[in-house]
């Protein structure tokens, strides 16, 4: 599973951090890394981080596949 | 009517966020058509903005950032070949393969690249980068992980300093060289930009403003560049930031209103031929298009933002898949962000359109601010640095046209520092090495001069 936060939305409420710190980190006081590609073994809490996200900023979904051409 | 805007064959040309997020809502909107897109780049849509910070810094491989699907578009991906031309009269994409794709409405998501080097044999020397791709990003990283002993950024905007910051995160020796007198005062004017400047030496940042690299050094492998003011960089590893080029040449001829500075539109989305004439078949969105917009006088922009790209390409869906009445305008407020040096950078607005600032909230002292730009006794924008739940409010002084300098409202706790506006300092970007990424296409509405930008 892949994820994207909408960072213009993000206003540092840092939810997801707490939820899911193995993927969400706050760089300084409200910047906000993620890693994209969420392990399998992180996706429940990734859920919850996203459901918590007061900005609903989290977007969590299969990546585009591309069948043949 | 509407029926037959459901049906049919439609291409986007373009496969990255503004393609992806156009063909999720030409479906979520009805669309039950043939859907094709069409990317230049082998790889599936993937997200930009890691690439110059997690990628960087090593925390997430570059072929890490797809793009997760808000829906499955049931699209045909054709990706690895690139549009070479469109036929508006004959209703086709022509493709590099020799293919070309007939269409009854196209969408034109091609977005921008990174401004090459200008020297050919100096942009090819081992070392030389420029960041705007995933494989830019690959090469980059791994050059970041082997240790080099320096890295040039050349250009002080948004992508160079946020190479800068992830080199001195990483312990890497890094030199930016800026034709312009700050990094970023291109995008947020003179204040903002000495906070800047304050950032890159508090890091270790070698920071080199007024000056230009005059030429990239090496014998097949990249060791160095000389600058303008006489002196010599010597460094592994170089990266081009000089801003972006928009992908309007496959275009040429075609009739549209297309050119470096974008593909012209309407607040619809729909593109305009050379007469100015609106088309109602050819569609933009993202960073290539150009378009007006109410809240900065009418003025064509051209906005590189993340944001932009998100919202115009669901517009431009809506109204491919709906008559006239029921279309709607691309009116939202640009916004962007960048994080760099441990700090938040956010904006609404449009800096640039500004004559004065002033700090409303926090100071520079304390690398905690909001600032509040105006132009002609009009808010026009905001920035933020690590105040980011207050753009919100300041976003709805820019929606409300509120007066310049703003009352009282998110003040926190003390005064607003309103009394003391400053001119907004916002140069002429022809005079820097990196481009604004909000980009007034018309005029600098304190000068009455035409912006032209060089094609380079």
């Amino acid at each position: 599973m892949r994820i994207v936060v909408d960072l213009t939305r993000c206003q540092g409420y840092a939810q997801c951090v707490f939820l899911a710190p193995e993927v969400f980190e706050l760089h300084g006081e409200e910047g906000l890394l993620y890693n994209p590609a969420v392990p399998d073994d992180q996706l429940e809490r990734v859920r919850q981080a996203a459901a918590a996200c007061p900005v609903q900023a989290i977007l969590v979904g299969n990546e585009v596949s591309v069948g043949g051409r | 009517m509407a029926g037959d805007l459901w049906e049919g064959r439609i291409v986007i040309v373009g496969a990255s966020l503004a393609g992806l997020r156009a063909a999720e809502t030409l479906r979520e909107e009805g669309f039950t058509g043939s859907l094709t897109v069409v990317g230049d780049e082998p790889y599936p849509p993937y997200d930009r903005p890691p690439l110059s910070k997690q990628v960087l810094l090593g925390q997430a491989a570059a072929d890490a950032t797809g793009l997760p699907m808000r829906r499955d578009p049931d699209a045909q991906w054709r990706l690895g070949v690139r549009a070479t031309g469109l036929d508006p009269p004959g209703k086709r994409v022509l493709l590099a393969d020799g293919e070309s794709l007939p269409y009854d409405r196209v969408l034109i998501a091609t977005g921008t690249r990174a401004r090459p080097w200008p020297n050919e044999r100096e942009a090819a020397l081992d070392g030389v980068f420029t960041l705007r791709t995933r494989d830019d990003a690959a090469g980059l990283a791994e050059r970041l992980a082997a240790g080099p002993r320096r890295v040039l950024v050349i250009g002080g905007g948004f992508t160079g300093s946020e190479i800068a910051s992830a080199c001195r995160e990483r312990g890497i020796e890094v030199t930016v060289a800026e034709r312009g007198p700050a990094p970023l005062v291109g995008a947020l004017g003179g204040t903002l930009s000495k906070l800047a400047v304050g950032l890159h030496r508090a890091h270790g940042v070698d920071l080199r403003c007024g000056v230009t690299v005059t030429a990239l050094r090496g014998n097949g492998q990249f060791t160095g560049a000389d600058l303008s003011d006489g002196s010599r960089v010597d460094a592994d590893v170089c990266v081009v930031a000089m801003g972006a080029v928009r992908n309007t040449e496959w275009l040429v001829d075609c009739g549209l209103a297309a050119g470096p500075r974008g593909v012209a539109c309407d607040a619809g989305c729909r593109a305009f031929n050379m007469y100015g004439i609106v088309t109602d078949d050819v569609f933009v969105a993202g960073d290539v298009a150009r378009f007006p917009h109410p809240l900065f006088g009418y003025q064509m922009l051209s906005l590189e933002h993340w944001g932009n790209a998100v919202a115009q390409a669901q517009v431009a869906a809506h109204n491919m898949v709906n008559p006239g009445p029921r279309r709607r305008p691309h009116l939202a407020v640009p916004t962007f962000w960048s994080s760099q040096f441990g700090l938040n950078i956010k904006s609404v607005g449009v800096p640039v359109f500004s004559d004065q600032v002033v700090i409303a909230q926090g100071s520079l002292d304390e690398r905690r601010l909001a600032m509040v730009y105006g132009y002609q006794g009009r808010v026009t924008a905001a920035v933020t640095v690590d105040m980011a739940k207050s753009l919100e409010y300041y976003q709805s002084l820019i929606e409300t046209a509120a007066p310049f300098p703003p009352g009282p409202g998110a003040a926190d706790g003390r005064p607003l520092l309103t009394e003391f506006t400053l001119p907004s300092d916002v140069p002429d970007p022809k005079e820097l090495s990196h481009g604004p990424t909000v980009a007034l296409t018309g005029y600098l509405p304190d000068r009455r001069l035409t912006v032209v930008r060089p094609t380079g």
